[in-house]
């Protein structure tokens, strides 16, 4: 196109200025424009050299590009991935020389290794016990809570052997909704309506049901933005969120920084700056996506800041998307508010079809392999679709009936967050006084797993790599995995997210010595 | 001096080759930066209605999508402007914007007939006693046969297999290393083969419909292409074209072959898509085919395998059905051909449904099967948004564990499908209505033209919808498949017991006498 296009444009513009000035036009073309026909012929050879330059450059770097993708992540060195070109298929054409072409995004994916998924990967591969392998690495890198497993193990013991027929598969085979059945649905309605605090009621028929929360992430991605669209997220913010939402979805996380001197507090001001930063480099920004309580640090959002965010989500026009999996873990002295409790009580001013829920049970309820995650939208388009692709993530039958019993027996429920609660509640406390013992700080939290703690008193070189040498440290000396605050983008180095909930009381000592070895070797060297 | 020809009029005078070149470069480059900048001011302006009918196929940018992220504003335009807003601060005129692809996608199910017809069926189901004027499904590929054994089993042993070795907190996402190793036992035994299976090719996820969806995302980038026989399964549209935006080249196959595949057409759909500017990343066959039952032979396989490598493509070898392969031909599983081939394996991925064999269809399980390592990496992190969850994989274990319960179901298994449809087929050729010869699937193909209205597509979902609306059945028009030919139709009788057939045909008789009388 512009190959066709520009020598006739470039003729018109330069033609009536070498008639009009006759010879002498411009000075330094002066030696140039001699003779007849150089005034065009001097600018369409370059001009088309140029192009062709430009043309070549490109082409290089595509291939270029190819390059170091596809092959870092190949342990097995079988696979020199080369862009086909059709003459070489030809050239070859049993051509077992080059393999096949992957997918950029398999590639992408292959390649992504967060320090998160490192740390999770290690631990999982020498994982500490303590009569088997009392050397092993701690997980505390994981949102996981094993506190109260005993209660859940309890139960299904007796549901097993209580002959009640929970798991039988009905003989009549009707096309199964893909998004979760009603009981089940109902069973969670009712289930939420305790956990969030009792005051708001939840329409089974606005909830998908997904296998986990992070496929219910990804599908609400899928649906509110298109590729290369945007949501705002507050940093510090779960390591997840960077498969869940850019992989496959494609969508853009442009990161809200909050900081310490808040206690990671979301500011309105850093809210808009960031909106107005993206707007001005073309980015559609299509949501804000926030924890509460918050993944990393554990606070939560006020009432107030909740009315903010939604005012702001109307102003701009954009979607509220929140994430409440944590919902039932807190242990402070703050109330959990949800923000279907606020769509609840004001429903005559806002428009609730921008806002949507994210629900889960591994937090919760700890049943993380369970993988049972809800949608929870009041936007009937959002609503239709994502059942629609709730088949590529539906929870299978069994699951759903075991489920549905288990959030009927609503006594054991309320044993279950009663007891959970204490234990939480404990376990943070302890832990969080035996890190300041040895001069660690934590951000102060009422929700989550987990702690987020302040060393950036140990690290060497203020900055990620400092922060990233140090979680090397722990890895190596301490044996414990934990989280860095740069896999959670945490604009401050030197932060640290530390999962509580998978230690009992008595491992509390053990992990603090392990810690304390790291604390003493950066004082040391210092 | 004298450089190159056409610069001689040029090229003279001190620094002349160096001005000569650099000053029209340099008025090329302001040009270009100028009709750029134009263009994007004539984007910008005119801002659509604010509820954006975004067309059904925007999301793939005219760019690769990896550019895409980079030039996020060759993407949709906003819908919404700022003076509005500032007019009406608390209520923006139009919703917020739901993106293009789930506008489509929400579309595209609307109005399929395959989509609409499972719709109705499960609004209305057909019970003998409950509703005996509902819709009967015969529109899903589910098998239920032998669902009474599952149940049974499960009776028998008590809920506490779904306990296995208790809860464990961490757990891999591509499925657990035991279920692994009994879905490689178990699908030989289906198969009624020695095959060997490797537990660690393989990525367990929520069905296989997830399977094909990461496989896609897998092999192929936005707006690429695969290469697909048609009349394929008509959840192929979602499941490919869906989310992982990745367009069908169909490869039509007659009735006048049997609807058996020929390379030849391989081949012409293949250049004609690459004639067309189409980047063919692969090939999806299905084997036993859905909806026609077909069976592919060593021969073609090994075409296949030839056509792909020739081409430097994937082959995705969707073998869900394989259990149900009962007819008198033998079927070969591309994990055979790939045992005698031993080169070139990494192009192929196969595709099991364990939900399907076991004929408990509502356990969605699936099994992605590859021979590249690099898309099993990839593979097995994505499956963390279609992960199994725990308890069914214990449930699982336990059962296919119990090697009797397993023999036996099937051998019944296989015994019910092979004696449903002989009934099925031979209850519908009473009736005037031929299917073709097939050897495995869970339904038929039933060449319905002569009580097509008109011979058209028209004509056929005219058909389509009198058997819905007034016959109370729910089939699937061959249009939903993308057959060529209009008139055919699936029938899935999997899902039916022996007393339903004859209710089926009933209803059916009635149709065709409408018509006869008519014409």
């Amino acid at each position: 196109m512009t190959r066709t296009r520009e020598p006739e444009s470039k003729s018109k513009t330069s033609s009536p200025s070498s008639s009009s000035t006759g010879m002498k036009l411009i000075v330094p073309l002066q030696g140039v424009v001699q003779g007849r026909g150089g005034i065009l012929l001097g600018s369409l050879i370059p001009c088309a050299l140029f192009y062709f330059f430009q043309l070549y450059l490109k082409k290089r770097r595509r291939s270029n590009d190819k390059h170091p993708s596809s092959n870092p992540p190949s342990p097995s060195s079988s696979f020199p991935e080369l862009p086909r070109t059709p003459s070489r298929s030809n050239l070859s054409s049993r051509g077992s020389l080059t393999g096949v072409r992957l997918s950029r995004l398999a590639t992408t994916i292959s390649d992504d290794d967060s320090a998160y998924y490192v740390g999770l990967n290690r631990a999982s591969r020498d994982p500490y016990h303590k009569l088997t392998n009392p050397d092993g690495i701690i997980q505390l890198g994981l949102s996981d809570n094993t506190l109260s497993l005993d209660l859940i193990g309890d139960w299904m013991r007796k549901w097993g052997s209580g002959g009640d027929d929970g798991l039988s598969i009905n003989g009549i085979a009707t096309y199964q909704a893909f998004d979760g059945v009603d009981e089940l649905k109902l069973a969670l309605s009712d289930f939420m309506h305790q956990v969030m605090g009792g005051s708001v009621h939840f329409d089974t028929s606005n909830m998908v049901l997904t296998a986990g929360a992070t496929p219910a992430i990804e599908i609400l991605s899928f649906c509110l933005a298109d590729h290369g669209n945007a949501f705002l997220v507050p940093t510090p913010y779960y390591p997840g969120f960077d498969r869940d939402v850019k992989w496959r979805p494609g969508v853009d996380l442009i990161p809200v920084h909050c900081r310490s001197a808040d206690n990671f507090n979301l500011s309105m001001t850093a809210l808009e700056q960031a909106y107005s930063q993206a707007r001005k480099r073309g980015v559609k920004v299509r949501g804000i996506l926030v924890s509460n309580p918050s993944n990393p640090v554990g606070n939560m959002l006020t009432q107030d800041m909740l009315y903010n965010l939604i005012d702001f989500a109307e102003d701009k026009n954009i979607h509220l998307i929140v994430d409440e999996v944590f919902a039932g873990s807190t242990y402070g002295s703050e109330k959990f508010v949800s923000v279907a409790e606020i769509l609840e009580s004001d429903s005559e001013y806002i428009d609730n079809r921008r806002i949507h829920i994210i629900y889960g049970l591994s937090k919760d309820l700890a049943l993380a392999g369970f993988r049972v995650g809800v949608i929870y939208s009041f936007n009937k388009n959002v609503l239709a679709t994502a059942r629609k692709l709730c088949r590529f993530s539906s929870i299978s039958a069994p699951t759903q009936r075991l489920v549905t019993s288990m959030l009927s027996d609503k006594k054991f429920i309320q044993d279950y967050f009663e007891t959970n609660r204490n234990r939480m509640r404990q376990v943070h406390h302890e832990f969080v006084d035996a890190l300041s013992k040895i001069g660690i700080k934590c951000a102060k939290s009422s929700g989550g797993m987990f702690c987020w703690a302040d060393m950036s008193g140990l690290i060497k070189p203020y900055s990620e790599k400092g922060e990233l040498e140090l979680w090397e440290k722990f890895m190596s000396i301490a044996k414990i995995n934990i989280t860095p605050g740069s896999a959670c983008h945490c604009i401050e180095p030197g932060w640290f997210r530390i999962c509580f909930t998978t230690m009992s009381l008595d491992e509390i000592p053990l992990v603090i010595e392990r810690i304390r070895r790291v604390v003493e070797v950066c004082k040391f060297s210092s | 001096m004298r450089v190159i020809v056409p610069l001689q009029g040029v090229v003279q005078g001190k620094g002349g080759l160096f001005w000569g070149s650099v000053i029209p470069c340099a008025l090329f480059y302001f040009f270009q930066l100028y009709f750029k900048n134009r263009r994007h001011h004539h984007r910008s302006p005119p801002p659509p209605p604010p509820p954006p009918p975004p067309p059904p196929h925007h999301s793939p940018d005219p760019e690769p999508p990896g550019s895409g992220k980079l030039h996020p504003h060759h993407v949709q335009v906003l819908p919404r402007s700022l003076s509005r807003i500032l007019l009406s601060p608390r209520s923006p005129a139009g919703p917020a914007y739901v993106s293009g692809r789930a506008t489509s996608v929400a579309r595209i199910s609307a109005d399929s007939p395959y989509y609409v017809g499972l719709r109705k069926a499960a609004e209305d189901p057909y019970h003998e006693v409950h509703n005996p004027h509902g819709v009967i499904q015969l529109g899903l590929a589910h098998n239920t046969l032998s669902q009474d054994l599952v149940h049974d089993w499960i009776h028998q042993n008590g809920t506490t297999a779904i306990l296995g070795r208790g809860i464990a907190p961490y757990q891999p996402l591509d499925g657990f290393m035991e279920l692994k190793l009994a879905v490689a036992g178990f699908m030989p035994q289906v198969m009624e083969k020695s095959i060997f299976f490797s537990p660690s090719q393989m990525v367990l996820t929520a069905g296989a419909t997830s399977a094909i969806d990461i496989l896609s995302f897998c092999l192929a980038d936005h707006g690429n292409s695969f290469l697909v026989p048609t009349p394929h399964s008509p959840s192929f549209d979602g499941d490919i074209k869906w989310r992982s935006d990745i367009e069908i080249v169909a490869v039509p196959c007659r009735s006048t072959d049997n609807f058996n595949l020929s390379i030849t057409a391989l081949d012409r759909a293949f250049n004609q898509a690459k004639k067309r500017g189409q980047k063919v990343r692969g090939i999806i066959i299905t084997n036993p085919s859905n909806p026609v039952g077909k069976l592919l032979d060593r021969e073609t396989l090994l075409d296949i395998v030839d056509f792909a490598r020739e081409k430097n493509i994937h082959i995705v070898s969707n073998e869900t059905f394989a259990g149900s392969a009962c007819g008198s031909k033998e079927f070969v599983s591309m994990v055979e051909i790939l045992e005698a081939e031993e080169l070139d394996r990494d192009r192929v991925h196969i595709i099991y449904s364990l939900s399907n064999e076991l004929s408990v269809p509502d356990f969605k399980v699936g099994v992605l099967y590859s021979y590249n390592e690099n898309v099993l990496v990839a593979a097995r992190r994505m499956a963390k948004f279609s992960a199994l969850s725990a308890p069914t994989q214990q449930l699982l274990i336990s059962i296919l564990s119990d090697t009797r319960f397993v023999q036996k179901f099937i051998e019944i298994n296989r015994l019910r499908l092979r004696r449903m449809y002989n009934t099925f087929v031979a209850e519908l050729k009473q009736l005037g209505i031929e299917c073709t010869s097939s050897s495995g699937g869970f339904y038929c193909w039933a060449n319905m033209s002569k009580l097509l209205r008109s011979y058209g597509e028209k004509g056929e979902l005219e058909l389509w919808d009198r058997l819905l609306n007034v016959a109370k059945i729910n089939v699937t028009p061959g249009s939903s498949c993308h057959c060529i030919e209009p008139g055919w139709f699936r029938f899935c009788f999997t899902t039916l017991s022996e007393k339903d057939v004859s209710v089926v045909m009933e209803r059916i008789r009635r149709i065709s006498a409408a018509t006869k009388s008519e014409s």
